[in-house]
């Protein structure tokens, strides 16, 4: 966890959790943050992929992550809850904290991070072996944990998904038998049945239609009232309408993060300007 | 380019000609598969009775008889190389297609792909020095072994490919799920894999029941009842082997009845293998 080489950017070099405002480490006003990233480096291989982010998630509230291809989003959500060193030679460096305590230490088992901070993929995922049901009940099931009524928790899991009343007559049929859109909101009901803290999106509506894409909208916008969201998207307009908060990334460097009202009406940086007005990305 | 100058008629010719070949080469090419599945049924079925499935050999000179010890010995012996070389093959592909992308890998990798070449009568040789040799005599174990052996290639690698195709999306959502990597990998790596992997198994098996040659020195052959693995065992290829050299016409004829089995159930385990890739692609 020791700075190495010269190349730590601006907003990486202060030691000051709470950082001053000039790049907006933390969003100003924003309530105690969930989980924060402390010049969090990562690597493929030999190439660095983000240089030295630091960066609060702010609790209870939904935070988006934009950028042009390439600039590290994805990988900076991954960090978050250790997928990223699952990819062969990836590694990490830097502070990421949940709740205060460091996610990446000795003693920390990934899995158990993990199960407290669920993540949804590009491209729907779900398990083509098993039906809807049990494509919710997957995260317990495949951890052998016990459950008292597993019912109830495929119903409220769907639910909160705002899937349950396309699919209650049919919870025996094939994950895969669903619409791409289905299958999406499937994966999240299936992150949601652990009940995790923070949910993690790694650009939820990619692959989807406009009309799937605003359900999806629609129920990130719900969840965010009683779960702390990151969302990563490419689509500028959607970071606008889903997320209080939002972070510019561009290079594998944080350039500005606002609340996403400020960041879209004035923002501070020019390069953000830049890529907000479609001049670039 | 000489294309626009040559006359239309001399290129459709010349297309009718390829494409002419083509078939006849195709047919060429199915052509002994085909013959031998009439001649062995022609032969076979006039040869089958109930008897062939019921009883043991007769003496020579006994008309009648037939080879049910053969057809129950056949049975434990690819039973037995299932035990041996499915839990290692299917293990080692496993190994090969998840953590398999280093050196050891590869020469694991490499080794298979030889063994799967190896002739399959020098397995027998070697089964023999090692086990026929070990224990003092010819045993169902020491088949057993051999045809593990034979099958263990095409298992291993079977299973490499069909791991290999299950996408990574799928072990990133069990990951993502908080499930440990070794139960990503039984639940739902191999889960998904286990149609084709079990495809594969089903010709692995047919390949090894028609196997003779390994267990001509392993097994041995057997003219009664044997369960027991220390003792040698009759296997319907052996049987054929010795039927067939034999002079005497009703022995022929038997050797054409147990043909015709074989390759009934080699035809059946291949059909069944296709259909289940057929319903699960179907799906």
């Amino acid at each position: 966890m020791m700075l190495v080489g010269a190349d730590v950017p601006r907003g990486a070099s202060r030691k000051e959790p709470m950082a001053p405002p000039e790049t907006a480490a933390s969003p100003p006003a924003s309530p105690a943050p969930k989980m924060r990233a402390e010049n969090l480096r990562a690597w493929f291989g030999r190439s660095l992929a983000l240089k030295g982010i630091s960066l609060a998630i702010a609790d209870k509230q939904v935070t988006a992550i934009i950028g042009p291809s390439g600039c590290g989003k994805s990988t900076f959500i991954r960090c978050l809850n250790r997928m990223h060193e699952v990819i062969p030679g990836a590694r990490v460096e830097g502070l990421v904290t949940l709740e205060g305590k460091p996610i990446y230490g000795p003693t920390v088992d990934p899995v158990r991070i993990r199960r407290r901070v669920g993540m949804v993929f590009q491209k729907p995922n779900p398990f083509p072996t098993m039906s809807i049901r049990e494509n919710v009940l997957a995260g317990a099931r495949l951890n052998g944990l016990r459950l008292e009524d597993p019912e109830a928790l495929v119903e409220r899991a769907l639910k909160q998904a705002a899937l349950w009343d396309e699919v209650k007559d049919k919870l025996g049929q094939n994950g895969m038998s669903l619409s791409g859109g289905q299958q999406q909101r499937l994966c999240i009901a299936r992150a949601l049945a652990l009940e995790p803290e923070v949910l993690l999106m790694d650009e939820p509506c990619s692959a989807l239609d406009p009309i799937a894409t605003a359900r999806v909208e629609e129920l990130i916008h719900e969840l965010g009232e009683r779960l702390t969201i990151a969302i990563v998207t490419h689509n500028m307009q959607q970071a606008a309408r889903v997320s209080d908060f939002t972070a510019f990334f561009l290079l594998g460097e944080l350039v500005e993060y606002a609340e996403t009202d400020a960041l879209f009406t004035k923002p501070q940086d020019t390069r953000t300007e830049d890529y907000i007005t479609g001049r670039f990305g | 380019m000489s294309a626009p100058s040559e006359p239309y008629l001399r290129r459709r010719i010349v297309d009718v000609a390829a494409r002419g070949l083509c078939v006849l080469m195709t047919v060429l090419a199915i052509l002994p598969l085909l013959s031998l599945l009439g001649y062995v049924l022609k032969q076979g079925l006039g040869a089958l009775s109930w008897s062939f499935f019921t009883e043991l050999p007769r003496p020579v000179g006994e008309v009648g008889g037939g080879m049910a010890n053969a057809l129950a010995g056949s049975a434990i012996l690819v039973g037995l190389a299932c035990a041996i070389g499915m839990p290692v093959g299917i293990l080692a592909g496993v190994y090969l297609a998840e953590f398999g992308k280093n050196r050891f890998g590869n020469a694991v990798r490499f080794c298979a792909d030889v063994l799967s070449g190896v002739p399959s009568i020098a397995v027998g040789v070697f089964v023999y020095t090692l086990v026929v040799l070990t224990m003092r005599r010819f045993s169902a174990l020491a088949g057993g072994v051999a045809l593990g052996i034979l099958m263990l290639p095409t298992v291993t690698r079977t299973t490499e490919e069909l791991v290999r195709l299950v996408p990574d999306t799928l072990r990133e959502a069990a990951l993502a799920l908080g499930v440990p990597k070794w139960r990503a990998i039984l639940r739902v790596v191999l889960r998904t894999a286990l149609p084709g992997i079990a495809t594969g198994m089903m010709l692995a098996v047919a390949r090894a029941a028609g196997e003779t040659a390994p267990l001509l020195f392993t097994a041995f052959n057997n003219r009664f009842w044997s369960a027991s693995l220390d003792k040698p065992m009759a296997s319907l290829p052996v049987q054929i082997f010795t039927y067939a050299v034999s002079p005497y016409d009703d022995w022929h004829r038997q050797a054409w009845a147990a043909a015709l089995v074989l390759v009934a159930a080699v035809l059946v385990l291949n059909v069944a293998a296709r259909l289940v890739v057929y319903g699960r692609t179907a799906r």
